[in-house]
């Protein structure tokens, strides 16, 4: 079963779960479930149309799923999906 | 409150230094107990701003992937995030605080005048979501062993 890594913001929206396992053919399927299993969540990855926000990446393993088949990209058995929040700045 | 060694302090200064003039940037490892943020590790990371290095920086989300995978193995987590400021004072910025997401989570902030680290603060992202957060300033004690 896929596992979603759930970054430390994030946490207190997952029950304080590090890792959620998510029964799911695609990543579109893991997303879905994590939020029906989590809706607290839900506000925090998506915008009120119901897209992913602009700044919450989406990883498979180690490669961004806007450079895979986004929401549609397949999962294997053993794969990793990491919800890592962008990190910038400047003055 | 940020609890910091003193060796993992001097480092993040020295990263400011070495990537001078450009912004350095890079994450804390460590714990969090309470309201207190314990940090026993730092690790670089390079700055993709590479069209604007010297006043932004961006921390390539693969790299922060790989990071927090390594961090959980040692059972510890990514509790912060550092970066400079090139001749700019040590407090956040507008950008900063628009494009800082880790809610809970420490961004350190080194001013590095003429190359040389000068002050060094802490903020904490502090809010519910991105309608009310703000980074307050946070107390940093450095543990001298």
């Amino acid at each position: 079963m896929p596992q979603i890594q759930i970054p430390s913001p994030l946490r207190q929206y997952s029950g304080k779960q590090a890792s959620v396992e998510v029964p799911a053919k695609t990543v579109g399927e893991a997303l879905d479930g994590l939020v029906s299993q989590h809706p607290e969540l839900k506000r925090h990855l998506y915008t009120d149309e119901g897209k992913l926000r602009a700044f919450v990446n989406v990883y498979v393993n180690d490669e961004d799923m806007r450079y895979l088949q986004k929401e549609a990209t397949k999962l294997q058995d053993g794969d990793t999906i990491s919800i890592v929040p962008s990190i910038a700045g400047g003055y | 409150m940020l609890k910091i060694r003193q060796p993992i302090y001097d480092e993040i200064r020295r990263h400011g230094e070495e990537t001078y003039p450009y912004e350095c940037c890079g994450a804390l490892l460590g714990r969090v107990e309470g309201d207190t943020r314990t940090v026993s590790g730092s690790v670089r990371c390079r700055n993709t701003r590479t069209d604007s290095a010297s006043d932004r920086y961006e921390i390539d989300p693969v790299e922060a992937v790989r990071i927090q995978r390594d961090a959980r193995t040692r059972g510890l987590d990514i509790i912060g995030f550092y970066h400079s400021h090139p001749d700019h004072p040590a407090q956040w910025s507008a950008t900063d605080l628009a494009e800082a997401h880790w809610f809970g989570c420490s961004y350190v902030i080194t001013s590095v005048e003429k190359g040389k680290a000068a002050l060094t603060n802490s903020f904490e992202l502090t809010g519910t979501d991105e309608n009310n957060k703000k980074l307050a300033d946070e107390k940093i004690e450095v543990i001298s062993k």
